[in-house]
């Protein structure tokens, strides 16, 4: 008896959603493109909310940035919920395996005095940043304009809140979980001098209108410092100063700084790129938060790394923001 | 001349690898089998790693390659960049 195998060919009626298929032709589509653009309601709005009479739900004019195309501003990382929470799963459970080895090994016992100091002091307070940058990034969810910049700006939040969780996580290993270097970092926060001025740019941060201008503030400029000042000189300090070990505890942060740099980056050249009219605002926006958060952060970053790691830093930052195209 | 051939399996992944693909060698032929792409060019065809990750979003090994490969025709010269695929 002989078998004669044959391939059938089933072709799917459609290819993607009618949508995706407006934008991007009709031939199948990625996850990314299926659950990212175009998905925001445009029109046909019933009422204007009575808190904003002024604008509809969603509304474009609640930035004074212009874009023909708010669909433009795509993640590089193509981050739609399920691709983001496998990719924050693998570092966070890097970020675990850390947190646990140190704990076991007890680590923490090894500090000097003056590391400790510095962890309590002037590290664990920007825990306080991290939330106003969970906040600032969800506010720009809630009134951003197209999804596929209102939902990498969820997933920032996200990030900040577990970065705001980490930092916590090394006071309690330092306290033996007590809790009395948080409180210790609270007091810090609330009453220390040098702590008041990034405690006052937070709170104004917090109060920012336009979105598209605390976007420029928090995410590119506010941690553009600290990422430098935090992540990297401090990490350098550290290793200078027998600690190694903590850096392991800042790696989670090492790795979010240099996956969402990518997107921050994308988002900020195709805003720039678009119109004149925007890359005004944003160097003007650019020039007047760098300002405002040098004065704000020069004491903190005395204290943590020394005199010099605040100028590093807005190098640093002056250089990526031409290099995005703002001069 | 033969052609230099690439047959890769039809899923989410391997569409940005064709979509690079496309976009480093516009004269290639794309036929979509059943479950599989099979890609042709004319002398050679070159896979790189910087247009794949420009596509895929993410880091990726040119060896990752090997996951959803079905075939290929050709002499190869892989490195950490590209894969090139030519007939001598």
């Amino acid at each position: 008896m002989s078998h004669e195998i044959k391939t059938a060919t089933i072709k799917p009626i459609r290819n993607t959603y009618l949508t995706t298929e407006q934008r991007f032709g009709d031939k199948p589509a990625s996850r990314y493109q299926e659950a990212s653009f175009d998905i925001q309601s445009v029109e046909n709005f019933h009422y204007r909310p009575v808190w904003q009479p002024q604008f509809e739900i969603n509304d474009a004019n609640r930035t004074a940035i212009k874009m023909k195309d708010w669909y433009a501003l795509k993640d590089p990382r193509q981050f739609y919920y399920a691709t983001y929470v496998t990719h924050r799963a693998k570092l966070q459970e890097n970020a675990e395996n850390s947190y646990a080895f140190f704990e076991k090994r007890k680590l923490g016992t090894m500090l000097s005095d003056e590391v400790r100091d510095r962890l309590i002091n002037f590290v664990i307070p920007f825990r306080h940043l991290e939330q106003a940058a969970n906040l600032n990034n969800m506010y720009g969810t809630a009134y951003g304009y197209g999804t596929v910049m209102a939902q990498a700006m969820c997933f920032e939040a996200m990030d900040r809140l577990g970065i705001a969780q980490y930092l916590s996580r090394i006071g309690l290993i330092l306290d033996g979980n007590s809790g009395e270097s948080l409180d210790q970092a609270k007091q810090q926060w609330m009453q220390a001098p040098g702590w008041q001025g990034v405690r006052a740019l937070c709170e104004e941060m917090l109060v920012t209108e336009d979105w598209f201008e605390l976007f420029v503030a928090q995410n590119i400029v506010v941690d553009s410092l600290v990422g430098s000042v935090l992540y990297t000189q401090f990490d350098e300090w550290l290793t200078d100063h027998q600690a190694h070990d903590v850096t392991m505890l800042l790696e989670f942060m090492q790795e979010w700084k240099k996956d969402r740099t990518r997107w921050i980056d994308s988002v900020i050249k195709t805003v720039v790129r678009e119109s004149d009219h925007n890359k005004l605002l944003v160097a003007d926006w650019s020039t007047q938060w760098h300002e405002k958060a040098r004065a704000a952060l020069q004491p903190v970053a005395e204290k943590l790394v020394g005199n010099t790691a605040l100028d590093m830093a807005s190098e640093e930052l002056n250089k990526n923001l031409i290099k995005a195209g703002i001069n | 001349m033969s052609k230099v051939y690439i047959a890769l399996q039809d899923n989410d992944v391997s569409r940005y690898i064709v979509e690079a693909i496309e976009e480093d060698n516009p004269s290639v032929t794309v036929n979509y089998m059943p479950a599989m792409i099979r890609i042709e060019n004319d002398h050679e065809l070159v896979v790189k790693r910087e247009t794949v990750e420009e596509k895929i979003g993410r880091d990726w090994d040119v060896q990752e390659l090997g996951l959803n490969l079905i075939t290929l025709g050709g002499n190869v010269d892989e490195d950490d960049e590209q894969l090139k695929l030519t007939w001598n």
